[in-house]
């Protein structure tokens, strides 16, 4: 489990681009890319190390004041796992 | 043609020159008797076509990118188009200076290949003394702040080291393990009876990959994929015929795969007279295996034929003598028998010397 004060980190191989051809954002890595939705992408630009995890959650239940807290925290602790396997997310102490 | 089909990543084959003469060379047999290499401006210009198609990942690659002058140049282009670049080398010759230059012009990642794991076997292999010179590129790859991913190519000379190769990638840093089984094509499929190896000694260190790929799970992706021979199952061979890849020749020829201009009686064009949207959408090479109406049976009527697209086309041609068979490496495929024979070859032969035959500009391959 992930403490909450935990400052994720997008890794330096892993970079995002507009695509376009689809209107959504890929994380870019070696010889790899995923599609991102709109949410993913905010939660991504929010990994720089220097906010924590529940810093950013706290700023996406603000901007998105009709979608449960809870489901929220959960997609964002999902995504940042699935990056997380694939080393594209560290985390700053 | 349709969106399914959109090109993701262009391989550029800057040239088909290389130091090393690896006995599994990707490149054609007849490498030497294509013509000469495409400028520094007709690759700028394909990069930009390519971007404008919808690719994002260039790989610039060859033969040995690094003996082109003008791969700064090619860096460049490929980061002011925002393309995802990445170099695959052997890494030679280069040296420190140059690859830092790299850096400093945006290239993304760095690909370098080793052998084996000691230097009398990964030079044997390679043709070269190079394994200790390769080592050193890999640091320098690491302390210049490069993604590293590091390629070996397994057969039955190697398959055995698969847990010190991986050690090996650990104690570079790696971010990235291909173990990557030989592709019997081209100069590997010359040199089959001295590569391929047995069922027992693929198990054995598919176990251990599986192994390494869960311990190092988030620190260095491990990738290992059962080899077409030994699965009864094709490959969706570059994600499906004119799907998701471009390659484009050292001379400019515009490919679904790395030898899909030894198949015969298809013509593939050239970006120097055409444009690579219009090659990629209605030339008749990129439409010849796309779809399913070219597909005969089993794969036509099979559950299968959206999965692996009938398999490597160039394998149905090398092994089978058609370039429209289903892939032999299907089980039910009529020509799987060769496939067979030729795992039966390796158990019978299993730790017998086979001389190998390197990759040459002079040897006339046998047809």
């Amino acid at each position: 489990m992930i403490p909450a004060e935990a400052k994720p980190r997008l890794a330096s191989k892993a970079r995002l681009r507009f695509d376009r051809q689809t209107e959504r954002y890929l994380l870019l890595y070696p010889e790899k890319g995923l599609e991102l939705n709109p949410t993913a992408v905010e939660v991504v630009q929010l990994c720089t190390g220097e906010h924590t995890l529940a810093e950013i959650v706290a700023r996406l239940a603000d901007k998105y004041p009709k979608q449960a807290r809870t489901a929220i925290e959960r997609d964002t602790l999902t995504l940042l796992a699935a990056l997380a396997d694939r080393g594209l997310i560290g985390y700053e102490a | 043609m349709n969106e399914t089909h959109r090109p993701y990543t262009l391989i550029a084959e800057l040239t088909y020159k290389c130091p090393l003469r690896c006995v599994y060379c990707s490149n054609p047999l007849d490498y030497a008797g294509h013509g000469r290499e495409l400028d520094t401006e007709t690759w700028q210009r394909v990069f930009r076509e390519a971007e404008s198609l919808g690719v994002v990942q260039l790989h610039l690659t060859g033969g040995e990118p690094l003996v082109r002058k003008d791969l700064e140049v090619l860096i460049q282009e490929g980061r002011a188009l925002d393309l995802y670049t990445n170099l695959i080398t052997s890494g030679i010759p280069l040296t420190r200076e140059r690859l830092q230059r790299f850096r400093e012009l945006g290239l993304d990642a760095v690909q370098v290949s080793v052998q084996d794991v000691a230097a009398a076997a990964s030079d044997r292999i390679a043709g070269l003394p190079s394994f200790d010179r390769k080592l050193q590129v890999a640091r320098w790859v690491k302390e210049l702040g490069f993604p590293l991913t590091l390629n070996v190519v397994l057969h039955r000379e190697n398959l055995a080291h698969v847990d010190e190769i991986v050690e090996l990638a650990e104690s570079l840093d790696a971010d990235r393990l291909e173990l990557a089984n030989t592709q019997y094509l081209g100069w590997a499929l010359l040199n089959r009876r001295a590569l391929l190896p047995t069922r027992g000694e693929l198990e054995h260190a598919r176990a251990k990959a599986v192994a390494a790929k869960e311990r190092l799970r988030g620190r260095m992706e491990v990738l290992f994929v059962l080899p077409d021979y030994y699965s009864d199952l094709p490959k969706a061979c570059m994600d499906g015929w004119g799907r998701r890849f471009i390659l484009v020749s050292p001379d400019g020829l515009a490919l679904p795969c790395h030898v899909a201009h030894t198949l015969p009686g298809i013509s593939f064009d050239n970006v120097r007279d055409h444009p690579l949207d219009a090659i990629w959408r209605d030339s008749e090479g990129f439409n010849r295996y796309r779809g399913e109406d070219w597909m005969p049976e089993p794969c036509r009527g099979c559950e299968r034929r959206t999965i692996d697209f009938g398999g490597c086309r160039c394998q149905a041609y090398h092994l089978a003598h058609d370039a429209a068979a289903t892939d032999p490496t299907c089980y039910l495929s009529p020509h799987h028998g060769l496939i067979v024979a030729a795992r039966a070859q390796a158990e019978r032969e299993a730790g017998d010397p086979v001389e190998l035959q390197y990759r040459t500009a002079t040897l006339m391959p046998r047809a």
